[in-house]
């Protein structure tokens, strides 16, 4: 029959999806940019220690303009505008990274769950997810960070909870379209377990979703993190966090441009990298 | 009428860019059909047989190659057209009818301005338009025309809708009807109307017409001449009761030996141990969902490795039935099965297993054919190694390691069935198992079920809308109507004496669908050009 035909041809492609995925990734312009961007960013946050960079210390001179001896040159309190902005890559992915993964983790559990039971505890997840969802963000997290402070652990557990409900939502919706498949049934007839049936059926198979929406959520997370502590209720100086260096330097956009722009444009390269990845993994993977 | 052909293909080769290299379609085809005549295009899935047709309207996925010394439809050549050409030649020269009429037609519009739609494209005025689009309507023999256009899509049935995406094909008054499996997905009543249809209205209206299909007996009982394509290639082509009754090719014969064959019944088996009573009784099964019964109280036993077939139209309730054995469903009225529970620590094990239809979305796309098969051993108690399962289902050894995307569909079925049979299961419920298999993986897997059967002394409830193909499988068979179980007798005795008027109709269709088969020597078309063949 058909297997001597088939074998040939699907041994190639068993071998593939993945590869065959990444190497169209890789094809892509914007996804390499994007990823280079956002790997420059990861090592920064990674190494700028063992690069004898400090954030902290004065140089001795006071709004030098960037050149040769400073490559970027000082803010108003003599510090390295550079050993700064690659510093404050630590704390935006900190908070945003962990707080996706929180975000992410909690979210397609709770999604994943109000699929596959439909009924009473889907409309009750769901109606509390409308909830969280219509509050305005911002304002929620002002009021949550006033309340529990500013600690990189609050920061993350709050970026969870505020991101979780969204992811849910997609995850849910994915989830609904694969009941439909006659191979959940086919496990329930067989007497597969909800919890297994969830994580060995249900969750590979949404994983593309998954991974789509973490990515996306880093994207906000980050763009959040630094919105928080622009306003005063993230860091605290003299932490080198973008947001707060934005802020503390805004005064000198006109004498100093340099200790404003570079952050500015630290958080806009890594957000709209960050974005543009997830962009292309949703167009090359469904 | 035009004396040029219909269509006039010489050399055609289609090619298009796989994964791994060109693949050809469809390989120097040559193909003549006379104007008014009746084609028929066979050939199991991935034949080429829509791509050969479909070549005829152009309209092909970017990146195909075609070559052709001629491809002409009604004396236009098809290649040489320019983009305005090509859309006065797609308006007016042909048309076609898909499978699916229900994703045909848009469903945010009455079918009624749909039909309009194509009026008012080839000129008519606004009230002229909505007169033709009454008469189209009328023609397909629809009624009350005035009402059925009123309609969105989804107010109609399957069938209904297919008549209407006819009435539009028509609407063009093309030279050439191409039917895209026009009847697939429906019951083999509502596919006799159909078929009947189209039969009349070439004749009222002396279109050309290929009808494709991987359905060897309706192709013969409505084609003049038939081609059969194998891997792209035209291996047979002659008239219809020829290439039938005295196939040449080795290929058509394999496909004739595998139809489902209306007057084979299952060999008599060893009479089941009825000493131990039926397996499973249901009684006065009820199902209702909102106000409409999907099942009013059906009564009926199952005995022990029996096979109890069941056939009834979409809709009558047969899914319903089968869910509710599963225990996936909730239902009133009473099932009861007279078995011992069997357990495996504090669980149950199943009693029920089912196959579904669609192999497709029954198998776990990221879990490959052995941790699949080695999980259902677990779960239903069994006591043999996946290998062994496999040799037994008929599921070869290097499929083990495959994922299901790399499966042809008689493949996955086959593996939905080997993990229905993982463990000692006493009722194994078949939901159209090969309703969307071609005719020779159908008639592998009627055996290999058939084969299991008497092997393991399972019972079966056969699901299905064919009734030839349930009469090769059941002992038993009830017919289900509108949800109550109309008739329930020896396979034998519902052909012979089918009381009730709608089971009467099924044998009726099934054994005109076939009758093509039987020697009655259809006057075969002469294939020249110069008279206009008919159909009867």
């Amino acid at each position: 029959m058909a297997v001597a035909i088939t074998t040939a041809a699907s041994a190639e492609a068993r071998a593939r999806p993945g590869r065959r995925r990444l190497r169209a990734l890789l094809r892509r312009p914007t996804f390499v940019v994007s990823a280079l961007i956002v790997l420059w960013w990861v090592g920064a946050a990674a190494t700028w220690r063992l690069f004898g960079l400090n954030p902290y210390v004065n140089t001795g001179h006071i709004n030098l303009a960037p050149g040769w001896h400073q490559l970027l040159g000082t803010d108003s309190l003599g510090r390295s505008v550079f050993a700064r902005t690659l510093a404050g890559a630590d704390t935006a992915l900190l908070v945003g990274a962990f707080g996706c993964l929180l975000a992410t983790v909690l979210g397609s559990a709770l999604g994943v769950i109000a699929g596959y039971f439909r009924g009473w505890v889907d409309t009750a997840f769901m109606r509390l997810f409308d909830v969280l969802v219509v509050l305005p963000p911002l304002i929620f997290l002002i009021v949550v960070v006033e309340a529990f402070g500013a600690s990189v652990p609050a920061l993350i557990v709050i970026i969870g909870v505020v991101f979780a409900p969204g992811i849910a939502r997609i995850i849910r919706a994915a989830v609904l379209a694969e009941m439909g498949k006659k191979y959940v049934t086919t496990a329930k007839v067989q007497g597969e377990s909800a919890a297994r049936i969830m994580a060995r059926e249900l969750v590979p198979n949404v994983l593309p979703t998954i991974v789509i929406q973490a990515t996306l959520s880093l994207a906000a997370a980050i763009l959040m993190t630094a919105t928080l502590s622009f306003l005063g209720l993230g860091a605290q100086p003299p932490s080198p966090d973008w947001g707060l260096v934005i802020n503390e330097n805004r005064v000198y956009l006109e004498s100093a441009w340099w200790s404003v722009v570079f952050p500015a444009v630290a958080v806009g390269s890594l957000v709209v990298a960050t974005q543009l990845v997830a962009d292309n993994l949703k167009e090359v993977w469904s | 009428m035009t004396d040029a052909p219909a269509v006039q293909v010489r050399g055609l080769v289609v090619s298009y860019r796989g994964r791994s290299g060109p693949v050809t379609a469809v390989r120097d085809l040559d193909l003549t059909i006379a104007p008014g005549e009746s084609y028929g295009l066979v050939g199991e899935s991935g034949s080429g047989k829509s791509t050969a047709a479909m070549t005829l309207t152009r309209y092909l996925p970017p990146g195909t190659g075609v070559t052709a010394a001629e491809l002409s439809v009604a004396g236009t050549g098809v290649l040489a057209l320019d983009t305005p050409a090509l859309r006065r030649f797609r308006a007016g020269a042909l048309s076609v009818v898909y499978q699916e009429p229900g994703l045909a037609l848009d469903p945010t519009m009455t079918v009624g301005r749909q039909i309009e739609e194509v009026y008012r494209l080839h000129g008519a005025g606004r009230a002229q338009a909505r007169a033709r689009t009454r008469a189209a309507i009328e023609r397909v023999r629809l009624s009350p025309a005035g009402q059925i256009a009123k309609r969105y899509p989804h107010e109609l049935s399957g069938g209904q809708q297919q008549r209407i995406v006819i009435a539009m094909a028509l609407a063009s008054e093309p030279r050439l009807l191409i039917l895209d499996e026009p009847t697939t997905g429906l019951d083999s009543r509502v596919e006799t109307e159909i078929m009947a249809l189209i039969d009349g209205l070439r004749a009222e209206l002396g279109f050309a017409s290929i009808l494709i299909s991987h359905n060897l007996p309706l192709i013969a009982a409505h084609c003049q001449r038939i081609g059969v394509l194998e891997g792209g290639v035209l291996v047979e082509e002659g008239a219809a009761a020829d290439v039938l009754l005295a196939p040449r090719h080795p290929y058509t014969r394999s496909l004739i030996a595998a139809l489902p064959d209306i007057n084979a019944v299952r060999p008599p088996r060893p009479a089941a141990d009825t000493a131990q009573g039926p397996l499973v009784t249901v009684e006065h099964l009820t199902k209702r969902f909102q106000q409409k019964a999907a099942l009013s109280d059906v009564s009926f036993t199952i005995g022990r490795a029996e096979a109890l077939g069941l056939v009834g139209e979409s809709g009558s309730g047969k899914t319903t039935l089968g869910l509710s054995l599963a225990g996936l469903t909730s239902y009133d009225g009473t099932i009861t099965f007279h078995t011992e529970d069997r357990r495996r620590g504090r669980r149950t094990l199943p009693r029920v297993q089912v196959v579904f239809q669609n192999a497709d979305s029954s198998l776990n796309p990221r879990r490959s054919v052995r941790q699949v098969l080695a999980r259902s051993i677990e779960l239903l108690g069994g006591d043999q190694t996946v290998e062994e399962l496999a040799n037994r289902t008929g599921v070869g050894p290097d499929l083990l390691a495959k994922l299901p995307h790399e499966l042809s569909g008689g493949q996955k079925q086959r593996v939905a069935i080997a993990r229905a049979f993982a463990g000692p299961v006493p009722l194994v419920i078949c939901d159209e198992p090969t309703s969307a298999l071609d005719v020779s993986s159908q008639a592998r897997l009627l055996d290999l079920l058939a084969e299991l059967q008497d092997r393991t002394g399972v019972s079966y409830l056969f699901i299905s809308h064919d009734l030839a193909v349930v009469r090769q499988v059941s002992d038993r068979i009830g017919v289900l109507y509108d949800g109550e179980l109309v008739e329930l007798k020896a396979a034998e005795e519902i052909f012979r004496h089918p009381e009730h008027p709608y089971t009467r109709s099924l044998v009726d269709s099934a054994l005109a669908l076939r009758q093509a088969q039987a020697p009655s020597p259809a006057p075969a078309p002469a294939p020249d050009f110069g008279g206009v063949a008919r159909a009867d």
